[in-house]
């Protein structure tokens, strides 16, 4: 429950609202993660909060966070300037595990900063693109503006054999994209259902949408894997701020199979 | 007739037109023809009349409005595989929004009011018809309504 002293070595803005933080410890021992964890990340003097991890597991190298300013705790992270040093607790919680993907094809479909905890998951099967069959991510965000990683994006089209599909939900003319809601690419792009593994990271209300439309593709409940988000507060099961029914976010989850989550997403009352 | 050949030879493969009869294909692609958009190229605008419905075969169509300061808001792309335009269906049949390519785009264009009359005169057309047209409304005002939520907004 001590938090581990990293100090901040890089800051890249992203977006207007949004960087994405290069950390290292200041022990020197790097912090071994798996795709789709998260970490508590402290201010000191200011607070903590849960952020996903969203560099590579494959490549040791600094602890990787892409932060937006939603005000609070994440604004002084957003403002923080190299040599800063904040605590981290964890890695905490489950994976994507995309390695049983393997032999299949992969779908990722993603919103908004939900593209920052499937990061991982992309390099990761990036850096064994050979064992997976047709990679498609499907990405949305809200304005041409609010696209994260826009390089790595076109570099993984190019370079990786992925197909890489973008949309926003509305564009000034001009845009030479896509305009509409991530939920109508799903049905443009080829995979076997059957063999097919869903990673999906948004908005509650778009991860419902897709898991709709990706049923109707024959996808089994099983292999549709969502990343859930909820008040993570002490990240070990203990405080139950994060509590869904029966699971507690920060331990069973954030990933989930949709075969789990099923009876639990569509119930106001959770 | 070397056209309406290869409309019919096509249009059985486009999914808004897969499954459909392929006489009543046939007899439907009796009112299109090919056209073809440069980028930047205008379909349609704002309060022309709606004679037209495009099934788009390759590129993309941006749906805008016109905002009165002199800007603009894209609503929607329909992309190779979509069709653009059911105000052909609906009375008065002026279009409400403009239509422009964002790209080269090519196009079977049918002609609305010839839709229209086959439509009249045949209602297993006209039923065939109106089921593939609702199901891409539906589409569209669901995928509205969610962008409605502006999910990915720092408020969500």
């Amino acid at each position: 429950m001590v938090p581990r002293p990293f100090r901040l070595l890089s800051k890249r803005h992203d977006t207007h609202d949004t960087v994405t933080l290069e950390l290292e410890p200041t022990d020197g021992v790097p912090l071994a993660f798996k795709a789709g964890q998260f970490t508590m990340l402290h201010a000191f003097g200011i607070g903590e909060v849960p952020i996903s991890i969203s560099g590579s597991p494959v490549v040791e190298g600094p602890l990787v966070h892409t932060i937006r300013n939603v005000g609070g705790v994440t604004r002084t992270l957003v403002e923080a300037e190299p040599g800063v040093e904040f605590g981290v607790r964890g890695p905490f919680g489950t994976s994507w595990d995309v390695s049983d993907g393997k032999g299949g094809d992969v779908v990722i479909i993603t919103g908004g900063i939900g593209l920052a905890p499937l990061r991982p998951a992309i390099l990761e099967v990036l850096a064994e693109r050979d064992q997976y069959d047709r990679v498609t991510l499907l990405y949305g965000a809200r304005t041409p503006d609010d696209i994260l990683f826009g390089d790595e994006l076109r570099r993984w089209a190019d370079l990786n054999g992925i197909a890489v599909e973008v949309t926003v939900d509305s564009a000034a003319p001009g845009w030479k994209g896509r305009v509409g809601f991530v939920t109508q690419l799903i049905s443009r792009v080829s995979f076997d259902p059957a063999h097919t593994l869903a990673l999906v990271c948004g908005p509650e209300v778009m991860m419902r949408a897709c898991v709709t439309e990706l049923r109707q593709r024959g996808v089994p409940a099983g292999a549709m894997r969502l990343s859930m988000e909820r008040s993570m507060k002490c990240g070990i099961g203990l405080c139950g701020h994060c509590q869904l029914r029966e699971l507690f976010i920060c331990v069973d989850g954030p990933v989930l199979t949709y075969e789990r989550l099923a009876p639990l997403m569509q119930k106001w009352e959770l | 007739m070397d056209t309406i050949k290869e409309i019919k030879d096509y249009l059985p493969e486009h999914p808004f037109f897969k499954g459909l009869d392929p006489d009543l294909i046939a007899f439907l692609a009796g009112c299109a023809h090919n056209v073809h958009f440069k980028d930047g190229e205008i379909l349609f605008k704002e309060g022309g009349n709606a004679d037209t419905f495009y099934v788009v075969r390759k590129g993309r169509v941006a749906i805008q409005v016109h905002h009165p300061a002199g800007g603009g808001s894209i609503l929607d792309t329909v992309d190779a595989g979509g069709v653009v335009g059911w105000t052909w269906l609906i009375p008065p049949y002026k279009w409400i929004f403009d239509a422009t390519a964002s790209e080269d785009t090519s196009a079977v264009a049918f002609d609305g009011a010839c839709l229209r009359k086959k439509c009249e005169d045949d209602p297993a057309v006209g039923y065939a018809l109106m089921k593939r047209v609702t199901v891409v409304m539906y589409e569209r005002l669901e995928a509205a309504r969610l962008r409605l939520l502006d999910l990915y907004g720092a408020g969500a």
